[in-house]
């Protein structure tokens, strides 16, 4: 655990200092109250209805996020395998080869529903 | 830790860590705290004056000597201005975000070794924070947890700029931080290891970089994306989303993004160093002539050297290229470099595991090259074949649609015209694409 | 006691704590906040006990990728900023009975089979390389199977969120 203590320390000082500069902030400006000031910035016309909460985005985005787990999961696969790659021999490629393919076609089949398209 | 046993004696291996003593560990952290925050103001000068250079004009050069000061002097301006909090905001998670985008930037660089073991006051330690043996894994899981920062920034501010602004940014993020897990592959199947001293270590013969070029060039473009910098800065294309997903913020709480911006940027060029070029090890000429160029302090200077070359790189890639649009963006990182990175994974490990069993390099070789040959062209013809096929569809499929300015409800120039391609009207596309369809008009969003 | 058991129950606590936040916060995207806390303390306890690859990897897909997904789509859809007035049901105390009962089943079931047994932590256990040479000898099927499974994810993702846009081929046999 003591490989964990530098990094410990350094988050605490990052974070005292994110935070030190963030409630700082509140000191040192000044302060003029302005009703428009604190509405929503649009390029000075009347602030429209927030999307938040009424509006609706892409399914795209969602999309993405799915599709970055799965890839993501992967990935995570493919580290200890690379690590221990010399250890397993021609066994260890095949395994991943295998593996590979079949999320290649899962990929395949992504692409050509068009789930990779962003028109 | 097998590559190890080649390495000369005095390069670190993850052994040498965790016994500093607690003097030592402050005052590395310290340091690493200090260089990241002077890297900030010392490259946003750079940039500004680099970038000046490049587009003929001076820069700025007023405060301090060549204006040195100037990211100080910006720093100070931020901290005296109005902290404006809007009113209709999230406010935990409004001041939150900044500090989440901040704080994880300034962990990765920890792992990132500057330099040999050398003794400080009679103490022998390796020049970098520490190490993991999962080393490289803490970089990505930062990064991921940077994500937060831009998502609750978007999200908490209330403004449809931001939001959108966030959404796209992560959305970027997230689909180059794919690409950029699958160029590390390669690298930790030659190191046989994740930790960074490790890795430098296995690079005592050849840089990665010539090694495994194509995994190299892979993490360049992806650190652009992940970077959210030109040519991907989509997320804050300023003609589209004002400032992205920190319009709202000012002040300090805007100086946090800004400054997690820039330190991420040196982070990543920092990895690409370390995992790449060789980390603090003196470029092949000089350690050939000189054999103390990779003991002492030395190689700090080498670090650096590298370190700034890749920033410059960055700022040059900025005063040249155009911002891509986002449909391309992401066709750049799902369709290429992901499949791209697997198919090169895949050789190398084959490669690499036929030469483990003891098989003649030349022919190992050989094969290879035949069946990339085979695959690449087999990939050309398909998409010939196919893509003949594709045009004509969209060809007819545009005949059909007549042009009709008025689509949405109002007039809008036809984003389609053929001077957008490149192409002299009247050649081929036959005016094919006048006219915006219907739905991206009233869509709006992208 | 010894340190590590302290630190280990502390962050059993923190997981916990912020479990229970994430159901009784009235603000959605706090409750996701909440989640990642209660995330990150578990990686936390990994760590602990020397599973390093899998701590960190809990927080590279759980707090970077699948929060990120809930927060796409409470995003997507609708995240009223403030307390929103559904997020709590009449049934609670039914709901808190069912997950009390649920808790001291696992725990019971825990207690049961293991009781006293230990196992020692060895540093470097939990390392990648043992990972490796674990999952890619030992446990080739479910590793094989599991790429099914990943397969079968994505075709279900596509196939939720995508049925009204196919690509250019589907959409001409579709019209």
């Amino acid at each position: 655990m003591d490989l964990y203590v530098p990094i410990i320390v350094l988050g605490v000082l990052a974070f005292a200092f994110a935070a030190g500069s963030v409630a700082m902030a509140a000191v040192t400006g000044p302060k003029r109250w302005n009703r428009a000031k604190l509405e929503a910035y649009e390029c000075g016309i009347e602030p429209t209805p927030q999307p938040v909460g009424g509006g609706r985005f892409p399914i795209k985005y969602y999309l993405t996020a799915m599709l970055f787990i799965v890839f993501d999961i992967e990935i995570i696969f493919l580290y200890p395998w690379a690590v221990a790659f010399d250890r397993l021999g021609i066994f260890g490629l095949v395994e991943m080869v295998l593996f590979i393919l079949t999320v290649l076609v899962a990929y395949a089949y992504i692409w050509r529903r068009g789930g990779l398209e962003w028109d | 830790m097998s590559p190890l046993a080649a390495a000369p004696a005095a390069d670190p291996t993850l052994q040498d860590f965790g016994k500093d003593p607690w003097w030592l560990i402050g005052g590395k952290v310290l340091v690493i705290f200090v260089f990241l925050v002077l890297t900030v103001l010392i490259s946003m000068w750079v940039e500004r004056r680099v970038i000046g250079r490049m587009q003929l004009r001076v820069g700025p050069n007023r405060h301090g000597p060549f204006g040195l000061l100037q990211g100080l002097a910006d720093g100070v301006k931020l901290a005296l201005k109005e902290d404006i909090v809007p009113r209709q905001v999230d406010k935990v998670v409004f001041v939150l975000a900044p500090i989440l985008s901040a704080v994880p930037a300034f962990i990765s660089f920890i792992i990132i070794p500057f330099g040999p073991n050398v003794s400080v006051f009679g103490h022998q330690t390796a020049l970098q924070g520490t190490d993991l043996p999962v080393a490289v894994l803490l970089v990505l899981a930062m990064s991921s947890i940077g994500v937060y920062g831009i998502v609750l920034a978007g999200w908490s501010s209330m403004s449809p700029y931001s939001l959108l602004g966030g959404l796209r940014s992560s959305a970027q993020v997230i689909s180059y931080e794919i690409a950029m897990g699958l160029s590390f592959v390669a690298v930790f199947l030659f190191a046989g290891s994740m930790s960074t001293s490790d890795i430098v270590a296995a690079q005592h013969d050849t840089w990665f970089a010539v090694l495994l070029f194509p995994s190299f060039v892979v993490y360049v473009i992806t650190m652009m994306g992940e970077s959210n910098r030109i040519p991907f800065d989509l997320p804050e294309g300023e003609g589209e989303l004002v400032g992205g997903f920190h319009t709202e913020y000012s002040s300090l709480k805007f100086a946090m993004f800004f400054l997690a911006e820039y330190i991420n940027l040196a982070t990543l060029s920092a990895l690409a160093t370390t995992l790449f070029l060789g980390g603090w090890r003196a470029p092949a000429p000089i350690s050939t002539v000189w054999a103390g160029a990779n003991s002492g302090w030395w190689p700090v200077l080498w670090f650096m050297v590298k370190l700034w070359l890749f920033i410059f790189f960055f700022i040059w890639l900025r005063g040249s290229l155009p911002r891509v649009r986002y449909d391309q963006l992401m066709k750049l990182g799902w369709k290429i470099l992901m499949p791209f990175s697997l198919g090169w994974i895949l050789l190398v490990a084959a490669i690499r595991a036929f030469k483990n069993e003891g098989y003649d390099m030349q022919q190992i070789t050989i094969v290879t090259v035949v069946v990339a040959a085979a695959i690449l062209g087999g990939t050309i013809l398909w998409e010939m074949l196919r893509g003949g096929e594709g045009e004509e569809g969209a060809a007819a499929e545009a005949g059909a649609a007549p042009a009709d300015p008025f689509a949405g409800g109002f007039p809008v120039p036809p984003l389609d015209a053929p001077h957008y391609h490149g192409r002299t009207a009247g050649t081929g596309a036959r005016a094919a694409t006048i006219g915006t369809r219907s739905e991206e008009v009233t869509r709006g969003t992208h | 006691m010894t340190g590590q058991e302290i630190v280990f129950a502390l962050l059993g606590a923190v997981a916990v704590g912020s479990g229970i936040m994430v159901v009784t916060t009235r603000q959605l995207v706090h409750a996701a906040l909440w989640l990642v806390l209660s995330f990150g303390a578990l990686a936390g306890m990994y760590l602990v006990l020397t599973a390093e690859f899998v701590a960190w990897v809990q927080v590279l897909i759980y707090v970077g990728a699948i929060v990120v997904l809930l927060l796409f789509g409470i995003m997507l859809t609708r995240a009223p900023i403030g307390t929103a007035p559904d997020l709590d049901s009449g049934n609670r105390w039914i709901a808190a009975a069912v997950a009390v009962a649920t808790a001291a089943l696992l725990v019971t079931v825990v207690v049961m089979g293991f009781g006293d047994a230990k196992m020692p932590l060895e540093a470097g256990g939990g390392s990648a390389e043992a990972l490796g040479s674990a999952v890619f000898r030992t446990w080739v099927l479910p590793f094989e199977v599991l790429s099914v499974l990943l397969l079968s994810a994505l075709v279900g993702a596509i196939v939720l969120s995508r049925t009204d846009i196919g690509g250019a081929r589907s959409r001409g046999k579709g019209d």
